[in-house]
């Protein structure tokens, strides 16, 4: 019974294989065996966010979906926001703006914002609040990670003029 | 936290994953989104033997309507529901549900046909499927089964659905005239359950309700179908305050809620009350088209 199963992924744009328990989530194998530990568990409850990931580009939990469901799909993580260049306006605005305090919930928020700055490049603050509303930060009070994404949008703009 | 082993199964086709789950034998269960069961799973208050992972299966993401029916296949998100330019312009109700279920990141995963078959009294689907007298297409070892949402749940997180039955499509009448329709939630925050939500659809021949149909969400071991206050919509203006607050009245006797940590029952039914008067009064501005 749940013999083991290999998992091919397109992980930060490299393919990588794992072989999982058919019940291994897909938080636990990007961290326990692809060893990118950027992505954090938080509640493990599908309630904080700070584990999500872009799966073929669109921000999930990734303590909400088991691993064998990426099989063949393509997963980005905290760990390939950055560029050849440096660091990803997303994650330039995060240090700029100090969006941030004890950061644990920090690469699950850059994940949703990135993927928000891509379907909509100039969000406002309330379509930021509401696009953030499913990762949760218990220091800040969000004022910071909302300017955070702000400058975020202005560095993407100066980057593609 | 790890759910218990078991075995997944990822059909290509309805037929495989039919079979898979007669198989199953009673101990299967079937996963398209999985925000609902897969945290169940992990809390170990689901453990089944089998998993039959429906999202390898092609065709199963339709949103479109066709012969007079707008039809929501197993696999449509709720985030598919919220971006739909064809759902913002002919079903307000949806649209206005879609940006109140869960949040964000759970809403690019869960689905609308698995929150119906979860079958909890909770989900807003529920709601918004009865309201619209939406028709549920399974299918099972003996062919096709269509059950309604206006009885669909049994008891809580207990279905019509069959344990050898897959739901594979929802589908809901397209607007007719003088349609409209809104979905009222009070959520404590983003994420959380419904302290209270209503569903009205009402159809407007001039300022006359010719038609209603009222839904309410988390005040009852089921999905309540307020249908006294719907009925005494029917042949009233409007524009009548009197009426409207009877149909508030109404909704709020039908519900049976109980007290927790969202507010206590009499706070629920007042909230019952106010929400059926402003989504009527909503639904009708929409079928007149003077608000969006």
């Amino acid at each position: 019974m749940s013999d083991k199963v290999i998992v091919t992924t397109t992980v930060n744009g490299e393919e990588r294989e794992a072989t999982v328990e058919p019940r291994t989530l897909l938080v636990q194998m990007i961290r326990e065996s692809l060893h990118l530990t950027g992505t954090h568990i938080g509640c493990d409850t599908t309630s904080c966010g700070t584990c999500t990931v872009l799966l073929d580009g669109r921000p999930v939990k990734s303590c909400t979906i088991l691993a064998v469901q990426a099989n063949g799909r393509d997963v980005l993580t905290v760990e390939g926001l950055e560029g050849a260049d440096g660091l990803s306006p997303v994650q330039e605005g995060f240090q700029e703006e100090h969006g941030l305090h004890c950061g644990y919930c920090t690469p699950g928020m850059m994940m949703t914002v990135t993927a928000l700055l891509e379907e909509n490049p100039h969000p406002s603050e309330d379509e930021i609040r509401k696009a953030i509303s499913g990762n949760l930060c218990r220091c800040t009070g969000y004022v910071n990670i909302i300017k955070a994404v702000h400058y975020a949008a202005r560095k993407r703009e100066g980057a593609a003029a | 936290m790890l759910p218990s082993t078991f075995d997944y199964v990822a059909p290509t086709s309805l037929d495989e994953a039919v079979q898979a789950l007669a198989a199953g034998a009673g101990d299967a269960k079937i996963m398209a989104g999985g925000q609902s069961l897969l945290p169940m799973m992990k809390l170990r208050l689901a453990s089944p033997a089998t998993i039959i992972d429906l999202n390898g299966i092609a065709g199963l993401d339709t949103l479109e309507e066709s012969d007079g029916m707008l039809r929501i296949g197993a696999l449509v998100r709720h985030a598919d529901l919220e971006r739909s330019e064809l759902i913002a312009e002919r079903y307000p109700i949806i649209h206005d549900a879609a940006q109140r279920v869960a949040d964000p990141l759970i809403r690019n995963r869960g689905t609308f046909c698995g929150s119906l078959a979860h079958g909890d009294p909770a989900g807003d689907w529920a709601t918004v499927a009865l309201t619209l007298g939406a028709e549920l297409h399974a299918v099972g070892p003996n062919g096709a089964v269509v059950h309604s949402a206006l009885d669909f749940q049994t008891s809580m997180f207990e279905t019509q659905l069959g344990m050898d039955q897959i739901l594979v499509e929802a589908r809901i009448p397209v607007p007719k005239a003088g349609q409209g329709s809104a979905y009222l939630k009070i959520e404590r925050k983003v994420g959380d359950y419904a302290a209270a939500a209503v569903g009205v659809m009402i159809v407007l021949d001039g300022a006359t309700i010719t038609e209603a149909s009222i839904g309410l969400t988390n005040v009852g071991p089921l999905t309540i179908h307020a249908a006294a206050a719907a009925a005494s919509l029917v042949g009233k203006s409007i524009d009548a305050a009197a009426a409207i607050e009877e149909a508030g009245r109404l909704a709020m006797e039908a519900s049976q809620p109980s007290s927790d940590l969202r507010g206590a029952e009499e706070y629920k039914k007042d909230l019952v009350r106010v929400l059926t008067k402003r989504a009527v009064r909503k639904a009708g501005a929409r079928a007149q088209g003077k608000e969006a």
